[in-house]
């Protein structure tokens, strides 16, 4: 020991800068604090206002008349109406509707999930000639406004007798997307080379790893591609509104729309329809998150 | 294996797109073949319809305010949610929430947000002292109104920010902090210039996304007040789906592929001013 305890001098310092030193990290932990507490009134204010337009639709959707109308506005309903949205739902024919709207989305990502993998595997994980340059392709495509396309679209299902069924709402997923075949390609990228490798030497044909190897790896990447595809379809308007002219073959959307165009002013009975046709896809997301936050990674930090 | 894509290519996209230049070169209603006119859809269009002029206009005011908006509120949220606080989950659902639910139902839902009365956007204002404007049925007023409402569906937008960020090595904040560097200069030196090519990638997919908005001004006030929210695909579904112009729709879908490739194209040569991309970074996905 070099310090002398007879040196009260050499004590004392030392006393001295270990005191500092717990006041300066005192300090620093207060300004972590306040830091940290601005940061949670910042955020929370924040996602207040971003929630708050859905709580209010929701709080309109069970208001009776008379409040929907009262200033300034009530947010909890009294009495709670919850026939505004059996009145909704019964003065449409909403049951075709969500059947529709049920088969497009369902069809759709048994077609979407089943062609995208494939293709993706094609374009990850084996060689042929020209790969390359349509996988290039398959990029640029992304790049076009989809109207180019949509009136010789239109026109080609026109001629097939296809309008005013659900049949080109459906079809072309079977065909693949160029946008998922990419977020699956960039998902396939990373599963190791050797467990195909292997699989070859003990005979497997490409069709054989594509369906025993990749897809049950892949999980969370095709969890992502069907969700998005739900939420996609469930939401699409253009291509209903295109397609769909008889009122038997709409969609929700469609629906809902006629339904403000018949009962314009029915402000509660309008949110409760709303209400429902967001729904399901609020539960999907609630549900799975995180394939949401996952899918747009995956397609968003690589480009 | 990638045959699906290909024949679908072939019949949904190149097909079509030989399709198309010859219908932008002809008349067609569908109903009867169509008849070749040359480039009189195009001269029309720059001449002699100011309906389309009024819609490029729109668009480009829509886009301008857009575009920079919600990437600035994006980049914002997805700092504040990346700085290690707990509960960060529920903030990221809350803020991510509204981008699922688009179309139809949330255009029914800001109808009412908007009213000018009874809508709670002006119930807001009022209790801030401020006398609301009537949104949607004023035309200065009706593209700022979509605006506003674009900015609720940004959750897309933050999340590829916020991988962006996730992807900024720790090392670089640690040095900085020997250096006592503060919050401002870390964010204006370290996280800016990491992530501007993720600025880059959402502001090339916000132009693309922008030029072609359609559902919230079909619903919502279908093209109107005068004109004001006439955008240029409501303007283009219009022509091909009430007038049965298939002609002059197609000429109007080409133009707007080369304004949004020129948009990419100009984005792309200025890249190179502002994006910082890693010497040494792994070709990540090749």
């Amino acid at each position: 020991m070099v310090t002398k305890a007879s040196d009260p001098a050499a004590a004392h310092s030392l006393d001295f800068s270990v005191i500092a030193a717990r006041a300066s990290r005192r300090r620093r932990q207060q300004l972590r604090l306040v830091r940290d507490a601005s940061l949670y009134m910042v955020m929370s204010a924040g996602s207040i206002a971003f929630v708050m337009p859905f709580v209010w639709m929701l709080s309109t959707s069970l208001k009776a008349a008379e409040q929907v109308w009262q200033q300034p506005p009530v947010w909890i309903p009294s009495p709670v109406v919850f026939q505004n949205y059996v009145d909704a739902v019964t003065s449409v024919p909403t049951l075709t509707y969500l059947k529709n709207s049920v088969l497009i989305a369902a069809l759709s990502i048994v077609g979407l999930v089943f062609s995208s993998s494939l293709v993706a595997f094609a374009f990850s994980r084996i060689e042929w000639p020209g790969r390359d340059a349509w996988f290039g392709i398959l990029l640029s495509t992304m790049m076009l406004p989809s109207q180019v396309t949509m009136i010789p679209v239109f026109v080609l299902f026109f001629r097939l007798g296809w309008v005013n069924t659900l049949k080109p709402l459906i079809v072309p997923s079977f065909f693949g997307s160029a946008f998922y075949i990419f977020l699956l390609r960039q998902f396939f990228m990373g599963i190791p080379r050797e467990l195909d490798e292997s699989a070859i030497i003990d005979g497997a044909n490409p069709l054989v790893i594509w369906g025993r190897i990749i897809l049950p790896l892949s999980g969370p990447a095709l969890a992502a591609v069907a969700i998005f595809s739900f939420v996609g379809n469930w939401n699409d308007f253009m291509g209903p509104l295109i397609y769909l002219n008889r009122t038997d073959k709409w969609t929700l959307p469609l629906g809902l729309l006629a339904f403000r165009n018949k009962y314009g002013t029915e402000w509660a009975q309008l949110m409760a329809y709303s209400t429902l046709v967001m729904l399901p896809c609020l539960l999907v997301f609630f549900f799975f998150q995180r394939y949401f936050i996952q899918g747009i990674t995956l397609t968003g930090i690589k480009g | 294996m990638a045959s699906p894509w290909i024949i679908g290519f072939l019949v949904f996209t190149l097909g079509p797109m030989i399709a198309s230049v010859y219908f932008s070169l002809s008349e067609y209603s569908v109903l009867k073949p169509a008849r070749f006119i040359g480039v009189e859809n195009f001269a029309r269009m720059f001449s002699n319809d100011p309906r389309y002029w009024i819609s490029i206009y729109n668009t480009a005011y829509y886009t301008v305010l857009q575009v920079p908006l919600g990437i600035v509120v994006a980049l914002a949220i997805a700092i504040l949610l990346n700085q290690g606080l707990k509960g960060e989950n529920l903030f990221r659902t809350a803020y991510y929430m509204p981008s699922v639910v688009s179309g139809v139902a949330v255009s029914m839902l800001w109808l009412w947000l908007f009213d000018p009365t009874l809508g709670l956007v002006n119930d807001v204002l009022a209790r801030l002292g401020i006398s609301g404007p009537r949104w949607l049925q004023d035309p200065a007023w009706s593209k700022p109104a979509l605006v506003l409402m674009s900015v609720f569906g940004i959750g897309g937008t933050m999340v590829i920010f916020l991988a962006g960020l996730q992807g900024i090595p720790e090392s670089l904040y640690e040095a900085a902090m020997v250096d006592g560097a503060n919050w401002w200069q870390k964010t204006r030196n370290i996280t800016i210039p990491m992530i501007t090519p993720t600025i880059f990638f959402n502001l090339v997919m916000g132009f693309i996304g922008s030029f072609q908005v359609f559902t919230q001004a079909y619903v919502m006030t279908n093209g109107g007040p005068v004109n004001s929210t006439l955008f240029y695909v409501l303007y283009l579904y219009q022509n091909a789906f009430r007038f049965f112009k298939m002609g002059y729709a197609s000429a109007m879908a080409w133009v707007l592929f080369f304004i949004v490739l020129a948009l990419t194209l100009v984005q792309f040569r200025l890249a190179g001013r502002w994006v910082y991309y890693e010497a040494a970074a792994p070709t990540a996905g090749r």
